[in-house]
C-alpha cells in the first residue's frame, strides 16, 4: 500500500543536496610534474630535509610497492588508476618560504577554512581544539602549539617531527602499519608528503582535543598523508580529523595512513568525520579513499577507541583496526557510513586479540540510499593465548530506496575455545510509514527523516566528542539534540 | 463559529486506481464526538488517511475543510500543525529515536507553526510524565524508542499519550479501541473523556460498540458503499448491534 520513500520527489531532493564543500581556492601552488619513480621521492625527501633513514625506509616501500598489487578482494568496483598521472607533491605557495606562524599563512587560506567551518585563526579559539590543516601535502597551520607545550605535548606537522623529533619518528613509524602491509600503505610510506604527529608523555592528559583538518586543493594531485599518535604510559588523547576537497569531474587519489601507539595504561580515541567529495549524481569524480589505519595497544590495560563518520569519497576502502596486544587492553570501533548515488564504500575493522582478558566492541551503521552500495567488512581474531578474550560485533544497514546495496561480511577466527564472541546484524528501510507518522504529528519531511536517521545512527554519535559531534550534525543534518528524558 | 470544524462534502478518494470512498459527507461540530462503524473494507482507514493526507490517498472530487480551511492544498504536518490528530491503526516503531524525543519535537513543530516558544524542557517531561501516568503507561516506555518492542496495548496507549500532550482540536482515532483488553479500553475511554471539554471533537473508527458505551458518542454513522449509508443517535450503536451491517449494506448499494 505504502509508497517507497526513495520515490518520493522531496527525499529524492534530500538525498541529493550539493556538496557544500566544493570550491577551489585559486592560490600559487609548488607541485611536482605528475608520475612516480625513486627521483620524485629523492625530491620530496630532499623538500623535506630529511634524515637518511627515511629516504631509504621511503624507497624500500616504493620498490615493494612496484612489484606489488592493488586489492581485489574488497566489494568494490574500482576503475584502473594511472599512477603515473598522479602529481605526488603540491604545496600551496613556494616550497622555500613556508609560514612561520599564523601571520604569515597566505590569507586566501585561512579563509578557505575559513569557508569550511574551520577557523584556525587565534581570534577563533573559543572551541578549544588544537589544529593542524593540512593543504594538499603540506601543513600549513598548527593552532595552539605553545600551551600543549607547556603540557610536554607535541602536536606538530608531521615532517617537522621528523626534523624535530627524528629519533621519535624512527622508533614508531611503520610499526603498526609495516610498509608491506598493504599496497596502499606501501603507496603511502614512499610518498607521504605531510600530516600530523602527536606525542603525549607519561601519565599527562592531554589538554585539549587535538585536530588535523585535511583539504585537498589542487588537481590532478593525490593527498598522502601520515599520522602516526603516539600515548606513552598513562596518557590520554583525544583526536579527531575532518576532509573535505573541491568537486571535480575526474577522480583524486587519497591514500593515507594512520598509526596509534598506546603504551600501558594509556587511552587514545580517534574520530573521523570524512566527507571528501563524493562525485556528483551520476557517478562522475570524487575522492577515492584508501586509508589503512591502525593502533597497537602495546601496553597493558590500553585502549584505543575509533569514531568514524564516514560520508563522501566516491570509493572507500577503510578498516580501522586494533591490535590488542597488552593484556586488558580493549579496543572499540563505532561507524556511520553513509553512500549516496554511486557511491561505494567498503568499511570495517579488525580486532586482533592477543593478550589475555582483552576485549572488542564493534558498532557498524551502514546507510545506503540512490545506486550505492555499502560493505560493511570485519574481522574478529582471537589467538590461541588470547584467554579472556570478548568481542560484540552489532552490525546495522538502513536503505533507502530500492537500487542501493548494504552488505556485511563478518570473518571470525577464534583460535581460543574459551573466547565470548557475539555477533548481530540487521538491516531495515526507511518507510513510508516512519515517515507519515512523524509528519502526521507535525515534523516536516525534512526533519523526519532526519529524526529516523539520527535515530538509526545515534549510538555512534554518542561516541563523538562534543566539538565533532557539530560537524557531523552538519554533515548528515540531523539533529544532535539529545534526546530527553 | 457558526462553521462546523470539520467539514466533509461529496468526497471522492481513490486508493492504486480503486474508487474507496466515493461522495462522502460528514460534519464535524466543535466539541462533538463521532463514531463512524462499517464492516470491513469500507473505506473507514481511508478516511482517515485522506483527512491526514497521506501520499497515495488521491482526492478526486470533493472538499475537505477544517475549521473553514482547505485541507486539500495543505502537507499532512500543516494539517498536523491546525490540529489534526490521527491516532494509528498499527503505530509504527522508529527504532533509536527516543519517545520523548519525537514527542516534544512533534510538539514543539506544533508551537512554532502557532508562533509559539518551544517549551521548557522540564515542562515537557513533567507534563508527559503525569499523562502517562494517567494512561498507565510504564514510565520506561517514555525512554524507549518509539514504540520499540512496545506490546500492541502500548503503542495504542502511546497514540493516547501523544493526543493528550499535543491537545489537537480534532482527533481522528484509527480503532484504537482495538485489540485491547478491558483494563486497557477503559483507560484509553477515560483519555478520551478527560480531553472532552466542549471545543475538541472526536472522530472514532470502531468495529465494536464496547468503547461507545464507555465514550457515549453524539453522533454514530455507518460508512457501507463508499459514502456514510446512515447516521443516528447512540441508539444507532444497539440496533447495529442486533441486525449487523447487513441491511446497510444492502440499502447503500
Amino acid at each position: 500500500m505504502s509508497a517507497p520513500a526513495a520515490r518520493n520527489p522531496e527525499i529524492q531532493e534530500l538525498l541529493q543536496r550539493k556538496y557544500q564543500h566544493g570550491f577551489v581556492t585559486d592560490i600559487e601552488s609548488d607541485t611536482l610534474p605528475p608520475g612516480l619513480d625513486e627521483d620524485v621521492i629523492r625530491v620530496i625527501s630532499a623538500r623535506k630535509e630529511e634524515p637518511e633513514f627515511l629516504l631509504d625506509w621511503r624507497l624500500r616501500a616504493f620498490r615493494y610497492w612496484r612489484e606489488a598489487r592493488e586489492p581485489s578482494w574488497a566489494k568494490l568496483n574500482i576503475p584502473p588508476i594511472d599512477y603515473q598521472a598522479i602529481s605526488y607533491y603540491s604545496a600551496p605557495g613556494a616550497a622555500k618560504d613556508a609560514p612561520k606562524s599564523l601571520d604569515e599563512v597566505d590569507p586566501r587560506l585561512l579563509e578557505t577554512y575559513d569557508k569550511l567551518g574551520i577557523p584556525l585563526h587565534e581570534r577563533a579559539r573559543l572551541a578549544g581544539v588544537a589544529v593542524d590543516a593540512v593543504f594538499d601535502s603540506v601543513s600549513v597551520a598548527t593552532t595552539f602549539k605553545s600551551r600543549l607545550a607547556e603540557a610536554g605535548v607535541i602536536f606538530c606537522p608531521f615532517s617537522e617531527a621528523v626534523r624535530e623529533h627524528p629519533e621519535l619518528v624512527r622508533k614508531y613509524l611503520g610499526s603498526v602499519v609495516p610498509y608491506r602491509d598493504n599496497y596502499f600503505a606501501a603507496l603511502n610510506s614512499a610518498v607521504f608528503t605531510d600530516g600530523s604527529f602527536v606525542y603525549v608523555p607519561k601519565n599527562t592528559r592531554c589538554p585539549m582535543e587535538l585536530s588535523t583538518y585535511f583539504r585537498i586543493n589542487e588537481r590532478n594531485t593525490g593527498q598522502f598523508e601520515r599520522t602516526l599518535i603516539i600515548a606513552d604510559e598513562g596518557s590520554e588523547v583525544s583526536y579527531l580529523e575532518g576532509c573535505t576537497a573541491p568537486m571535480r569531474d575526474e577522480n583524486q587519489l587519497h591514500a593515507a595512513v594512520v598509526e596509534l601507539v598506546a603504551l600501558k595504561d594509556a587511552r587514545i580515541k580517534y574520530s573521523t568525520v570524512q566527507n571528501w567529495y563524493p562525485g556528483d549524481e551520476k557517478g562522475r569524480g570524487g575522492i577515492y579513499n584508501f586509508v589503512t589505519k591502525r593502533g597497537d595497544c602495546r601496553g597493558r590495560n590500553s585502549s584505543i577507541s575509533w569514531t568514524q563518520v564516514e560520508a563522501g569519497s566516491a570509493i572507500t576502502w577503510k578498516y580501522p583496526s586494533c591490535i590488542l596486544r597488552g593484556d586488558n587492553s580493549t579496543g572499540e570501533f563505532y561507524s556511520v557510513a553513509v553512500t549516496n548515488n554511486f557511491q561505494q564504500a567498503d568499511t570495517g575493522t579488525k580486532m586482533i586479540h592477543i593478550g589475555r582478558n582483552t576485549s572488542s566492541n564493534i558498532l557498524s551503521k551502514g546507510i545506503s540510499a540512490g545506486r550505492a552500495q555499502n560493505t560493511y567488512r570485519g574481522l574478529v581474531k582471537v589467538f590461541p593465548r588470547a584467554e579472556g578474550a570478548r568481542n560484540r560485533t552489532q552490525c546495522d544497514s538502513l536503505l533507502i530506496g530500492r537500487d542501493c546495496g548494504a552488505h556485511t561480511f563478518p570473518h571470525m577466527d577464534i583460535g581460543h575455545p574459551r573466547a565470548v564472541v557475539e555477533h548481530e546484524a540487521t538491516t531495515s528501510r526507511i518507510s513510508e510509514d516512519q515517515l507519515f507518522y512523524c509528519r502526521q504529528r507535525g515534523l516536516g519531511e525534512e526533519d523526519a527523516v532526519n529524526l529516523i536517521v539520527n535515530g538509526f545512527c545515534k549510538q555512534v554519535f554518542n561516541m563523538l566528542p562534543m566539538e565533532f559531534a557539530v560537524e557531523a550534525q552538519a554533515l548528515m543534518n540531523v539533529s544532535l539534540e539529545g534526546a530527553i528524558g | 463559529m457558526s462553521a462546523p470544524l470539520l467539514d466533509i462534502r461529496e468526497l471522492t478518494v481513490r486508493v492504486e486506481g480503486k474508487e474507496i470512498l466515493s461522495g462522502l459527507s460528514l460534519e464535524v461540530g466543535r466539541g462533538e464526538v463521532h463514531a463512524i462503524m462499517g464492516p470491513n473494507g469500507a473505506g473507514k482507514s481511508t478516511l482517515a488517511q485522506a483527512l491526514a493526507g497521506r501520499d497515495g490517498y488521491g482526492v478526486s472530487a470533493g472538499s475537505m475543510r477544517f475549521d473553514g480551511e482547505d485541507l486539500l492544498g495543505m502537507s499532512p504536518e500543516e494539517r498536523a500543525c491546525k490540529g489534526l490528530f490521527l491516532g494509528f491503526q498499527y503505530p509504527v516503531e522508529i527504532p533509536g529515536v527516543s519517545n520523548m524525543y519525537l514527542l516534544r519535537s512533534a510538539l514543539n513543530a506544533q508551537r512554532k507553526a502557532a508562533g509559539q516558544p518551544e517549551i521548557n524542557a522540564a515542562e515537557f517531561l513533567r507534563r508527559a510524565r503525569q499523562e502517562a501516568s494517567r494512561l498507565k503507561l510504564k514510565p520506561e516506555l517514555l525512554k524507549r524508542g518509539v514504540n520499540e518492542g512496545f506490546s500492541g496495548g502500548e503503542k495504542k496507549r502511546n497514540e493516547m499519550l501523544q493526543l493528550a500532550v499535543l491537545k489537537p482540536r480534532l482527533a481522528v482515532l484509527d480503532e484504537t479501541d482495538s485489540g485491547l483488553d478491558i483494563d486497557a479500553l477503559k483507560v484509553v475511554a477515560s483519555g478520551i473523556r478527560a480531553l472532552r471539554d466542549g471545543q475538541r471533537a472526536f472522530v472514532l473508527i470502531t468495529h465494536y460498540e464496547r468503547i461507545l458505551n464507555l465514550v457515549s458518542p453524539d453522533k454514530v454513522h455507518v460508512l457501507a458503499g463508499g459514502g456514510i449509508a446512515r447516521s443516528g443517535g447512540a441508539e444507532l450503536v444497539q440496533e447495529l448491534e442486533a441486525a449487523g451491517y447487513e441491511t446497510f449494506l444492502r440499502e447503500a448499494a
